[in-house]
């Protein structure tokens, strides 16, 4: 683990930059492990799938205390459901972080960034650390520092699809120009999907069906956590960027030094 | 376009298109990563059986995929059996001589109260076409008591139109059923003899203009046993898919009901054999991975419980299919019920296979 290396998101330090969505799991109780073999400090939960009154199936009742349980407004199909959601679950006793998830295309389930940053404005102001979950926009990413954010969300490909930093080009010029954390959240499907975004300087990184639709969830989260670490540490090592050719370690020109 | 326009692209003789089909088609149907609506019906084909565990294994995948390992549970609730419509397959035909049953608020209340109680958050309340008997008024009295026990509410009720949905919606209705029965216009004319819903086209529109309205969820389907098999499976899918494409920020699902014997002992002219519906469902997942498949008790226990984890996404449980069942017995039954096993029963099978039962999927505002 590094250390004296913290991402500070809502006025907490957080160790670990690694993540975890809880759409899709097998069983609830699940997170408990997921936790604990993975480090994570930060895991988003949909309120949708909160069942209160239910203590079995409640997923709130498996995450330990010193965990961050951000709610994510899943569901919400414009910035008033999301406000909605939002309110609704701090009411209930979640804490103030909020992940937007403004969702209203049921195909590739891309989010909508205006009405996301509508929704950041409000909640934001409400006293919320808000998370907002946008589809890579250098311009998105200026208004929702405007309007209060915490943090920027872009997506590395569709939810849920396993393909990757499709838009890495886009994150690269977001994390370049913001001052806010870059987060990059859905899309993540294998380890070195995760090293590869921390590489290029994401201050971390959220992973859920790639977890939860793998055979051993636990394992994979684990694995994920140290895709995280690795690519972070190759980061702050300021490793030499690609070139396009060849350049020989014994170089020919040496002796004239 | 409407949905009718697209059904009258397709003039398919569905038994000489079987006999064309090789099964070479087949195979390149099943492993395309982009299939069409004629990969689809390839899936459908009587043929296709040679490669049944193949389509089993694909759909298990993509559901994990797109699902995860999860099942989503419902309750029907049925609170009134009038029906002015004559659809000689349904108990609740007008021409049934039954003792009718309309709930009366309080025994609305009484059932909601038995159905939370197994710990469902999910219902789906259900009436005849009698809007006389059952008017707005009374529904959104329903849906009033409905929201204090249940996170999501969804109704299967008469065809509306968009205004009325729209009130539906407003007041705290997140989903709607509505099933095609089946989409051969000829059968569909034969076997709904009088009512309002004999009306093929006003029904073939339901579905959207719950879409329309507001409406997060809309269940379609048809009823197996009716017309051939092959022929409403294909259409149903296709009306999915349009569905999906039209309205994109509706979730669309689908539901493969098979006829059994209801009170009025109607015999299903077409069969649909245990092989050839798991291959329907597995077809239906493949050519549309993100679309729900839900399965009532209609099923056996044993069918359900095999379909946990090859395309199905929600179950009814613990249903009770007459009105007001769960607090009255001895009633007559919209249909036969196959699968008596209780909430607590199916939730254990759920967990047993490896999957997370999820009893809320959506919160009230």
């Amino acid at each position: 683990m590094l250390e004296n290396d913290f991402l500070l998101l809502g006025g907490r330090k957080f160790k670990s930059r690694f993540f975890v969505g809880t759409g899709k799991l097998p069983s609830p109780a699940i997170i408990k492990d997921i936790i604990k073999e993975s480090g994570s400090e930060l895991v988003t939960v949909a309120l949708r799938r909160v069942n209160f009154e239910d203590r079995e199936h409640n997923i709130l009742e498996y995450i330990p205390e010193s965990v961050v349980v951000a709610i994510n407004t899943s569901g919400a199909r414009n910035a008033d459901e999301a406000i909605r959601i939002a309110r609704i679950a701090r009411e209930a006793g979640c804490s103030n972080f909020v992940k937007i998830e403004v969702i209203h295309d049921m195909k590739y389930l891309f989010p909508d960034n205006d009405e996301t940053v509508k929704a950041t404005y409000v909640l934001a102001k409400e006293g919320f650390v808000v998370l907002p979950y946008v589809l890579p926009d250098f311009i998105i990413a200026k208004k929702l520092e405007d309007a209060g954010a915490s943090a920027i969300m872009p997506l590395g490909s569709p939810i849920g699809s396993n393909q990757g930093l499709k838009t890495k080009e886009l994150i690269e010029i977001i994390i370049e120009n913001t001052t806010l954390p870059v987060i990059v959240d859905a899309g993540i499907g294998k380890p070195s999907h995760a090293a590869e975004a921390m590489e290029l300087g994401a201050a971390a990184v959220l992973v859920n069906t790639a977890i939860a639709t793998s055979e051993d969830p636990v394992m994979a989260a684990k694995a994920f956590a140290l895709g995280v670490e690795a690519g972070r540490m190759a980061y702050i090592a300021k490793m030499r960027e690609e070139q396009k050719l060849a350049s020989a370690s014994s170089p020919l020109t040496g002796f004239l030094r | 376009m409407s949905f009718f326009e697209v059904i009258q692209k397709y003039n398919i003789d569905f038994k000489s298109y079987e006999d064309n089909l090789s099964l070479e088609d087949i195979k390149k149907s099943l492993y395309k990563e982009k299939k069409n609506e004629f990969d689809y019906l390839n899936l459908l084909s009587l043929k296709a059986q040679n490669f049944l565990e193949e389509m089993a294994r694909e759909a298990q995948k993509i559901t994990f995929q797109y699902f995860g390992k999860t099942i989503q549970l419902y309750a029907p609730l049925y609170i009134s059996d009038y029906c002015t419509n004559s659809c000689t397959y349904c108990g609740f035909s007008a021409l049934n001589k039954i003792k009718r049953q309309k709930l009366t608020l309080e025994e609305i209340e009484e059932n909601a109260k038995e159905i939370a109680k197994t710990g469902i958050k999910h219902v789906l309340f259900l009436t005849g076409e009698a809007p006389a008997i059952t008017p707005m008024e009374y529904l959104l009295d329903t849906v009033k008591i409905l929201k204090k026990y249940f996170s999501s509410i969804s109704i299967e009720i008469f065809p509306m139109d968009v205004e009325d949905y729209k009130i539906l919606s407003e007041a705290g209705v997140d989903g709607l059923t509505i099933y095609q029965e089946t989409y051969d216009r000829e059968i569909y004319d034969k076997i709904h003899l009088a009512g309002k819903k004999k009306d093929y086209l006003y029904r073939l529109d339901t579905p959207e203009r719950g879409a329309i309205a507001g409406f997060r969820r809309v269940n379609i389907g048809a009823l197996y046993g009716l017309a051939d098999p092959v022929k409403d499976a294909f259409f149903s899918g296709l009306h999915a898919k349009y569905l999906q494409d039209k309205y994109i920020d509706t979730e669309i699902s689908i539901s493969f009901p098979r006829i059994n014997p209801a009170e009025g002992n109607f015999k299903p002219v077409f069969h649909l054999d245990d092989k050839r519906f798991v291959q329907f469902i597995c077809a239906l997942r493949l050519f549309l991975p993100r679309c729900g498949i839900t399965i009532s008790t209609r099923e056996n226990a044993r069918m359900r419980d095999n379909l946990i984890g090859l395309g199905i996404t929600r179950m009814s449980a613990g249903s009770k299919t007459s009105v007001g069942g769960y607090k009255y017995e001895n009633l007559p039954n919209q249909f036969e019920i196959s699968d008596n096993r209780s909430v607590y029963e199916i939730e254990r099978v759920i967990w047993q296979k490896g999957y997370e039962p999820v009893f809320k999927d959506w919160h009230q505002f």
